[in-house]
C-alpha cells in the first residue's frame, strides 16, 4: 500500500507557458539552493566523515518525487512505494533501511531525511538529503561488520518514520535511536544538520514560488525534466548501439574468505530505449558485501556518465528515466533478498562505475577511461583514551589513483567521489591518539601508460593508544585494469607492524584487529589503470616523474622502457633499445588489460599478496 | 602635506583619485594600464594628476595603492619558482592535496590533473617531528637538513617555503631549518609557515605559505621599484598597500607578506563603497562591481564589510583573510551562446575580454556579449568615455541576431534574455554573500560600480528588493576612492583549539593580551602611535566536533572580569541558531583567537553638488529610445556632471559620465543627494 499524500488544497496545478529564459533562471536558482544545502551541512555536521569528507548527498525533486537537482538519484519513488501512511505538511520523514525503500539508501548507516514541500496546501516539491553516520550501533564500531550474515547485525534499522510531525521534533524517537549508537552526539548533530539543509531548500523553493507563481514552478520543473529527456534521448540515440556489449568486473572477496564475486552488465538499445541488464551477475553473498542497487539510482549513474562528456552544463535530473530500462536479477549480489547483510556495499557501489566506464567505452573512445579508484576504503579506529577514559571513534575514508584518461594522466591519491576530501593529518593527531608518519603516493602504483594511472596512497598510522581497527578495502586480489595498451595499476595491501618490529599482512576486509601503543599500520590503496601504450610516453616526462618520486628508476625502465641516468637525464640509446625489446612482447588490439586471469592470480595469491586466495563461492 | 592619492591598477585602466584632505576636493584620472610593468602607469598617472591639481608630488602625504600584481602573477602562472621543505613522509603534501576532485559525480573524467604550486622536484623532506602539542618527537637532523637544502640548489629556486607538521603550535623546528636555509640560500626570500599562517591544517598552511613565496620576488621588485620611483618624484609620504582584508599595510611589510595582497584590487571597491555609502547615510550595502569578464559582490552590514578567512584567486584558495568578495564569471564581455543539444540560453563564463571585445567595440569581436545586449536595448549611448569612443551599433545587432535566430525570438527579446541571465548570475553571487549568510537582501541597499555596475544595479536591485539602488559618485574609479579612504589595519590569528572546559577566562585573557601587544607593535612600526589605534578581538567558536567555526567579536575586559567565556557561549548559540536553525547540547570549542589593530582613518569630507530645483532638465543631453519589459520606451540621456542636488530623474533613462553609464528602469526614479549620489527607488 503506497503512501497517501494529504493536501488541504486539491486544485491541480495549472499548466502555464514557460519561456526558456525564466526556465533557466529557475534552474540556476534550484542549483544555488542545492549548493546552499551542502554549505549548511558542512558547517554544522560533526562527524569527520560528513563534515570533512563530504559523505552526504542532497536533492530537490518535483512534486512527483523526480529529482530536479542533485546527483545520487531519487530516493523518493522507492520510499513512496514502501511507506504505508499519510504524508502531510510539516512532516520530516526519517529513514535508514534499504529494504523499506527499494534500495534508495543502500545501507543502514545512510540516514535519509525526506521533506515534502507544500505551498498553500498543495505538495509542490521535495527536499532530501542522506549522510553516512559514523556509527549506528551493532556488533562492531562503525557498524559495518565484515562478517555479518543478516541486516539484523548491522546496527539500528530505521523504517520510514516521522522525525517531525507538524514541524515538531519527535524527541522520543530520536532518543530511542540515539540510545542504540556509539556516537550519539555526532549522530544528533549530523542528523540536525541534514534537517537544516532540507529546510534551506524548502525556503528557496518557497521563494521561487513567490517570485514566479506556484503554477509556474510546477510547469517549470516539468519542463526541466522534459528538457533533460530530450537531451538524453539525443545522446542515447547517437552513443548507444543496438548491438549488445557486455562488461564484467569483480569484488575480490566477501570478508569471509570467499570470492571473487562477479558483476556483469550488458547494454543495448531498442528503439529510443537503452537496456542495462545485469544478468550474469553472481548470486547474493552470504556476507555483507551485497549492494541493493536501486534501478533509478543506476539510471542516474548511467545518465551522468553520458552527460559528463557531451555537455557538462546539462543539469542532471530524472527526466530521462523512461528512456532507460534497468534489469537486475532477484537474489543477485545487486538485488539480494531480505534479510541479506548489506553494510559493506561500498565496494560493489564503487565497482559499478568501473563497469559503466568499461561498458560505454567499448563503443565510444570518448568514454574510455581505465579502471579507477572505484571504492572508498575505510579505516575505523576506536577505543578508550588512556588518559581521559573517554570513548573515541574514527571513521576515515581513504583515496587512491584516478585512472589514466584520454585527456591525460590520472591524479595521484585523489577521490572518484564528488566532494570527498581527506581529513587533515594535524586534525587527526590533535583529536585522535595517532600520528601519521607517511602520507604520500606510491611510485609505480599507477598503471603505466601513455597517460599514467594515478598512484595509490601510503598512509602510515602510528597508534598512540590501545584500540580496535576495522578495515574495508578491495582490489587486493584483482587488478585495476588498463586500457588501449595501458598496464593495470598496483593492488592494495595493509601491513601491520607491531611495536616489537614483527610484521603481518592483514586482510583487505577485517574487524576487531587489536592494536597497541607504538604499533604502525601501512594503509596502502591501489593505483589507477594506465591509458595507452607506455612505450609512447615522452621519455622526458618519464624522467621528470622519476625526479618527482612518482615513478621509480626501475619502473621507468621496466614499464616505460626509459633509461634514466643518475643525474636525471635520459639515456636515449638505451631507451630506444629497451623500448624495441618491450615492443616485441606487446599484443595488438586488446582494449582491456586485466592483468593475469583469475586462476593465475589465485595460484600466485599467497606469494604475491601474503594472503590466502579467496575460495570460489558455490551456490 | 594635506593630499592623499589613491591608485588602483586594473587590467585595462589605472585609476587615480587625489584628495585634498582639508577641503575634500577630488581629482580623478584614468590612464591606460601598463601590464608589462604596472608601475609605469602608476608613475605616469601620478605625475598627470598632480599636474591636473597643480601640486607637487611632495605635497602627497599618503600614497595608497591597490594592486593586482600579485593576483595576476598567480592567475598567469608567473610566480617565482618555489622550493618547499616539509617533514619526512610529507613530500607529496601539495601533490595529493586534499584529494578533492571538484564537481559532481564523474567530474574526474574531464578534470585536468593540477600541477602543485611548488614542484615536487623542488620539494624536500627533513628528518624532524613535533607532536600535536608541539612537543619534540624527533629533533631536526641538521646535517640531513643541510644536505637536503643543498640538493635544491641545482633546481634554481627563487623563493623557499618551510612547512613542517604541527608547526602551528610550535615554530621551533621551522626556525631551526630556516637558519640553515639562510646559510644555504642567503639571497632568496624564505617563508616559514608558522609565521605566514599559525593555524592547523598542514595542506592549507603549506599552500598559503607557498603562495606567499610565489609572489614574494615579483611583489618585492614591484613595490621597491615603485617606492624608488615615487621617491624620485619627490614623494616623501607614507606608501601603503591595500590588503585583501580591506586594511592597509606599509610597503616594506608587504614585501614579506604579499599573500595578504592577493585580493587587494577588489578590496578597494568594497572600501570605496563603504566611504560612498557613509556619505549617502547608508549602513547596509550590497556591492556589485561589474567589470569586463567578471563581477565581484560583497556585503556590508552596519558599515562593516564581512571578512572571510580565505582568499581565492582563480583555482587557488589560500588561508589569508579577505573581504568576503564573491566573483562570478559574468561581465560586460561575457559571451552568450545557445548549445544545440539543449537549446538553452547560456551566458559566459567565456568572455570576449578586452581583445577582441564585444562586437560593439569594433575591435574584431563578432560573438554576442552582454555589452552588445545593452547596446541593442539602448542601455548605452552611442559613444562612451565622454564621446571619444564610438560604439558599433550595427555590429552589436548582427551579433545579437544569431541568438535571436537560435531561440526564434526577436532581437530585443534575445538581448533582454541575455541581460536577465547575467543579472540572475549576479543575483546568485549576491545571494551567497547575503541570503546564505542569513541576511535578507531587502534590508540592504545595492551599490553598482566598476565599468558596468550601474548598467545592472537597477535590475538586480529590483530582483532582490534591495533599495535604494545607489549610483555612487565616480563609479568607474571607486576602487581608487577606496584605496584613498581606508585605514591601517593589522591582524594576528592563532589556533587555540580548546574546549571551554579545557580553558578558563584567565588563559584566554592572557592570550588576548599577548596578541593585542603583537598587533599594536606592528602598527606602531608602521608609524601609527598607540593612541591612534583601536584594538579589537575575535574568537572562532564551534560545537566541539564541528568542522567550521563562527567568528564572533569578543571583549578582553569580559575575560579579565571572568565572564568572557559565558558571554561568548551565549553569543555563539544565538548566532548558530540564526544561521542554521538549531543548537546542540555539546561543549563549545574555541578554535582560534584573533587580534586586530586599526589605525584611525583621516576623515575624508565629500564635496557637495549645487542645489537644484528638482528638475534635471539642465542635464538632459537628448531624447533616446530604450527597450525594457519587452516594450519600446521613449527615454532620455542625462549628463551626470550637470545633475544638481534634489533632481528627480524618472526612468526609463540613462545617465552618462566619463567612465560609466547608469540605467534607470521604467517605474523607477533616481534622486540626486547633496553629494551627487543617485539613489534609485521604485515609483509607488
Amino acid at each position: 500500500m503506497p503512501a497517501t499524500i494529504l493536501e488541504t488544497n486539491t486544485t491541480p496545478f495549472e499548466k502555464v507557458a514557460v519561456d526558456t529564459i525564466t526556465l533557466d533562471i529557475v534552474e540556476n536558482a534550484l542549483r544555488n539552493a542545492r549548493e546552499e544545502m551542502d554549505a549548511t551541512l558542512f558547517r554544522t555536521a560533526m562527524s569527520p566523515g560528513i563534515r570533512e569528507q563530504g559523505d552526504a548527498f542532497p536533492l530537490i525533486a518535483d512534486r512527483d518525487g523526480l529529482m530536479v537537482v542533485g546527483q545520487f538519484g531519487s530516493f523518493i519513488d522507492g520510499f513512496l512505494k514502501g511507506y504505508n501512511g499519510d504524508i502531510e505538511e510539516g512532516d520530516m520523514i526519517w529513514l535508514a533501511d534499504p529494504y523499506s525503500c527499494e534500495g534508495a539508501v543502500s545501507h543502514n548507516n545512510d540516514w535519509l531525511i525526506i521533506r515534502p514541500i507544500f505551498v498553500k496546501g498543495r505538495l509542490i516539491s521535495w527536499a532530501c538529503m542522506f549522510g553516512h553516520m559514523t556509527d549506528i550501533g551493532g556488533k562492531v564500531p562503525g557498524s559495518l561488520p565484515t562478517d555479518a550474515t543478516s541486516i539484523f547485525e548491522e546496527g539500528v534499522r530505521i523504517p520510514p518514520i516521522k522525525l517531525y510531525k507538524n514541524d515538531v521534533l519527535q524527541e522520543d524517537i530520536l532518543t530511542l535511536v540515539l540510545h542504540q549508537v556509539r556516537m550519539p552526539e555526532w549522530c544528533r548533530a549530523d542528523l540536525l544538520a541534514i534537517v537544516a539543509s532540507c529546510r534551506v531548500a524548502e525556503k528557496r523553493v518557497h521563494e521561487i514560488c513567490e517570485r514566479f507563481g506556484d503554477d509556474f514552478f510546477a510547469s517549470a520543473t516539468d519542463e526541466l525534466l522534459d528538457r533533460n529527456k530530450r537531451a538524453m534521448g539525443h545522446l542515447i540515440n547517437t552513443a548507444v548501439s543496438t548491438e549488445k556489449v557486455s562488461f564484467e568486473d569483480y569484488i575480490c572477496d566477501d570478508g569471509r574468505g570467499f570470492g571473487p564475486y562477479k558483476m556483469k552488465c550488458t547494454m543495448w538499445r531498442e528503439g529510443e530505449k537503452v537496456i542495462l541488464d545485469f544478468d550474469g551477475t553472481d548470486p547474493q553473498a552470504v556476507g555483507s558485501i551485497n549492494f541493493y542497487l536501486n534501478e533509478n539510482m543506476f539510471k542516474m549513474f548511467f545518465g551522468i556518465y553520458m552527460v559528463m562528456v557531451f555537455d557538462p552544463q546539462v543539469m542532471f535530473n530524472d527526466g530521462f528515466y523512461d528512456l532507460v530500462d534497468v534489469r537486475i536479477p532477484e537474489g543477485s549480489l545487486l538485488k539480494p533478498n531480505f534479510p541479506a547483510a548489506l553494510s559493506c556495499r561500498t565496494h560493489a557501489l564503487g565497482r559499478i562505475f568501473d563497469i559503466l566506464g568499461g561498458l560505454l567505452g567499448q563503443g565510444q573512445p570518448e568514454f574510455l577511461n581505465a579502471a579507477g579508484f572505484s571504492s572508498s576504503p575505510h579505516l575505523m579506529f576506536s577505543g578508550f583514551d588512556k588518559d581521559s577514559g573517554d570513548w573515541f571513534q574514527l571513521f576515515q575514508i581513504g583515496f587512491g589513483g584516478i585512472p589514466g584518461r584520454p585527456w591525460g594522466d590520472g591524479p595521484d591519491g585523489h577521490s572518484l567521489w564528488p566532494g570527498f576530501t581527506n581529513v587533515p593529518n594535524e586534525f587527526l593527531e590533535r583529536y585522535f591518539p595517532m600520528r601519521i608518519k607517511h602520507y604520500t603516493s606510491i611510485p609505480d602504483s599507477g598503471g603505466a601508460g601513455l597517460n599514467r594511472g594515478g598512484n595509490g596512497i601510503l598512509m602510515t598510522y602510528e597508534f598512540l593508544n590501545k584500540g580496535t581497527v576495522s578495515i574495508h578495502d578491495d582490489r587486493w586480489f584483482t587488478y585495476p585494469w588498463g586500457v588501449n595498451g595501458g598496464a593495470p595499476g598496483e593492488r592494495s595491501t595493509k601491513v601491520l607492524r607491531r611495536a616489537d618490529g614483527t610484521e603481518e599482512i592483514i586482510p583487505s576486509k577485517c574487524d576487531r584487529i587489536e592494536v597497541f601503543e607504538g604499533d604502525e599500520l601501512d594503509y596502502i590503496t591501489w593505483g589507477g589503470g594506465g591509458w595507452g601504450n607506455p612505450l609512447e610516453r615522452d621519455p622526458e616526462l618519464v624522467s621528470l616523474e622519476v625526479s618527482r618520486g612518482l615513478v621509480s628508476t626501475e619502473g621507468a625502465f621496466e614499464n616505460y622502457g626509459v633509461k634514466v641516468n643518475t643525474d636525471g637525464s635520459v639515456d636515449a640509446a638505451a631507451t630506444e633499445a629497451k623500448r624495441a625489446e618491450l615492443a616485441k612482447d606487446q599484443t595488438e588490439g586488446e582494449i582491456f588489460n586485466f592483468g593475469p586471469d583469475i586462476e593465475t592470480i589465485r595460484a600466485n595469491c599467497k606469494a604475491e599478496t601474503g594472503l590466502d586466495a579467496p575460495i570460489q563461492p558455490q551456490w | 602635506m594635506p593630499y592623499r592619492l589613491g591608485v588602483d591598477v586594473g587590467g585595462t585602466f589605472t585609476d587615480l583619485l587625489l584628495i585634498d584632505e582639508e577641503t575634500g576636493a577630488t581629482w580623478r584620472d584614468k590612464v591606460p594600464s601598463t601590464p608589462h610593468d604596472p608601475s609605469v602607469a602608476v608613475i605616469n598617472g601620478t605625475k598627470a594628476i598632480c599636474e591636473q591639481a597643480s601640486i607637487s608630488p611632495s605635497d602627497v602625504g599618503q600614497f595608497l595603492h591597490g594592486t593586482t600584481v600579485a593576483t595576476n602573477a598567480v592567475l598567469e602562472g608567473k610566480g617565482a619558482k618555489t622550493g618547499l621543505v616539509v617533514t619526512e613522509g610529507y613530500r607529496q603534501i601539495l601533490q595529493v592535496a586534499r584529494s578533492l576532485v571538484p564537481g559532481g559525480l564523474a567530474a574526474w573524467i574531464t578534470w585536468p590533473k593540477p600541477e602543485p604550486l611548488a614542484a615536487l622536484e623542488c620539494t624536500v623532506e627533513i628528518e624532524e617531528r613535533l607532536d600535536a602539542n608541539g612537543g619534540v618527537v624527533k629533533p631536526v637532523n641538521k646535517e640531513q637538513a643541510r644536505a637536503a637544502l643543498e640538493s635544491l640548489k641545482s633546481e634554481g629556486i627563487e623563493a623557499l617555503t618551510i612547512c613542517t607538521i604541527n608547526s602551528y603550535i610550535n615554530g621551533v623546528h621551522e626556525q631551526e631549518i630556516g637558519e640553515i636555509a639562510k646559510e644555504v640560500f642567503p639571497d632568496i626570500p624564505i617563508s616559514l609557515s608558522h609565521e605566514v599562517l599559525p593555524e592547523m591544517q598542514e595542506y592549507e598552511r603549506a599552500l598559503t605559505s607557498v603562495a606567499n613565496s610565489l609572489v614574494r620576488p615579483i611583489m618585492a621588485m614591484y613595490v621597491s621599484n615603485l617606492r624608488n620611483e615615487l621617491r624620485k618624484l619627490g614623494m616623501e609620504g607614507r606608501i601603503n598597500l591595500l590588503r585583501s582584508d580591506g586594511g592597509l599595510m606599509g610597503s616594506e611589510k608587504s614585501e614579506g607578506h604579499p599573500v595578504n595582497l592577493l585580493m587587494s584590487g577588489p578590496a578597494g571597491g568594497v572600501t570605496g563603497a563603504l566611504w560612498s555609502a557613509k556619505n549617502a547615510g547608508l549602513k547596509n550595502i550590497l556591492t556589485l562591481d561589474v567589470g569586463g569578464t567578471s563581477t565581484d559582490v560583497a556585503l556590508i552590514e552596519n558599515s562593516e564589510p564581512r571578512l572571510r578567512r580565505e582568499t581565492s584567486v582563480g583555482h587557488l584558495t589560500v588561508r589569508a583573510s579577505s573581504l568576503d568578495v564573491k566573483t562570478v564569471g559574468a561581465g560586460g564581455g561575457s559571451i552568450a551562446h545557445v548549445p544545440e543539444l539543449t537549446g538553452a540560453l547560456r551566458v559566459g563564463p567565456e568572455s570576449a575580454g578586452a581583445v577582441p571585445g564585444p562586437a560593439a567595440y569594433g575591435k574584431g569581436g563578432e560573438l554576442p556579449t552582454v555589452t552588445d545586449a545593452h547596446v541593442v536595448l539602448g542601455n548605452l549611448p552611442e559613444a562612451l568615455l565622454g564621446g571619444s569612443f564610438k560604439l558599433d551599433v550595427e555590429a552589436a545587432h548582427t551579433a545579437m541576431q544569431t541568438i535571436a535566430d537560435a531561440l526564434s525570438v526577436t532581437i530585443q527579446e534575445a538581448a533582454q534574455g541575455i541581460i536577465d541571465i547575467a543579472n540572475e548570475n549576479m543575483f546568485g553571487a549576491l545571494r551567497l554573500v547575503s541570503v546564505q549568510q542569513g541576511y535578507d537582501p531587502r534590508d540592504f541597499a545595492l551599490m553598482g560600480f566598476g565599468g558596468a555596475g550601474s548598467l545592472h544595479s537597477n535590475a538586480v536591485g529590483k530582483l532582490m528588493g534591495s533599495y535604494p539602488v545607489v549610483v555612487p559618485v565616480s563609479p568607474g574609479v571607486l576602487c581608487a576612492t577606496g584605496d584613498a579612504t581606508t585605514q591601517m589595519r593589522y591582524e594576528h590569528a592563532r589556533s587555540f583549539n580548546r574546549t571551554i572546559k579545557q580553558t578558563d577566562d584567565a588563559e584566554v585573557a592572557k592570550w588576548l593580551a599577548e596578541m593585542g601587544e603583537t598587533v599594536a607593535r606592528e602598527l606602531e612600526e608602521e608609524g601609527v602611535s598607540r593612541d591612534e589605534q583601536t584594538i579589537t578581538f575575535e574568537a572562532g567558536v564551534r560545537y566541539a566536533g564541528q568542522g567550521f567555526e563562527v567568528d564572533l567579536p569578543i571583549n578582553i575586559a569580559d575575560f579579565e572580569a571572568g565572564d568572557g567565556i559565558a558571554t561568548l557561549q551565549a553569543a555563539f548559540d544565538e548566532e548558530h541558531k540564526r544561521l542554521f536553525t538549531f543548537n546542540l547540547d555539546v561543549v563549545h570549542e574555541i578554535v582560534n583567537l584573533r587580534a586586530i589593530a586599526l589605525g584611525q582613518g583621516t576623515e575624508m569630507p565629500a564635496i557637495k553638488v549645487p542645489e537644484g530645483d528638482g528638475d534635471p532638465a539642465q542635464a538632459k543631453v537628448s531624447d533616446h529610445t530604450m527597450w525594457a519589459n519587452g516594450e519600446k520606451h521613449d527615454a532620455a540621456i542625462y549628463d551626470r556632471a550637470k545633475l544638481e542636488a534634489g533632481d528627480k530623474i524618472l526612468g526609463p533613462c540613462i545617465v552618462t559620465e566619463m567612465d560609466s553609464t547608469a540605467v534607470i528602469l521604467p517605474d523607477h526614479e533616481g534622486t540626486v543627494d547633496a553629494y551627487g549620489t543617485i539613489l534609485i527607488n521604485p515609483v509607488a
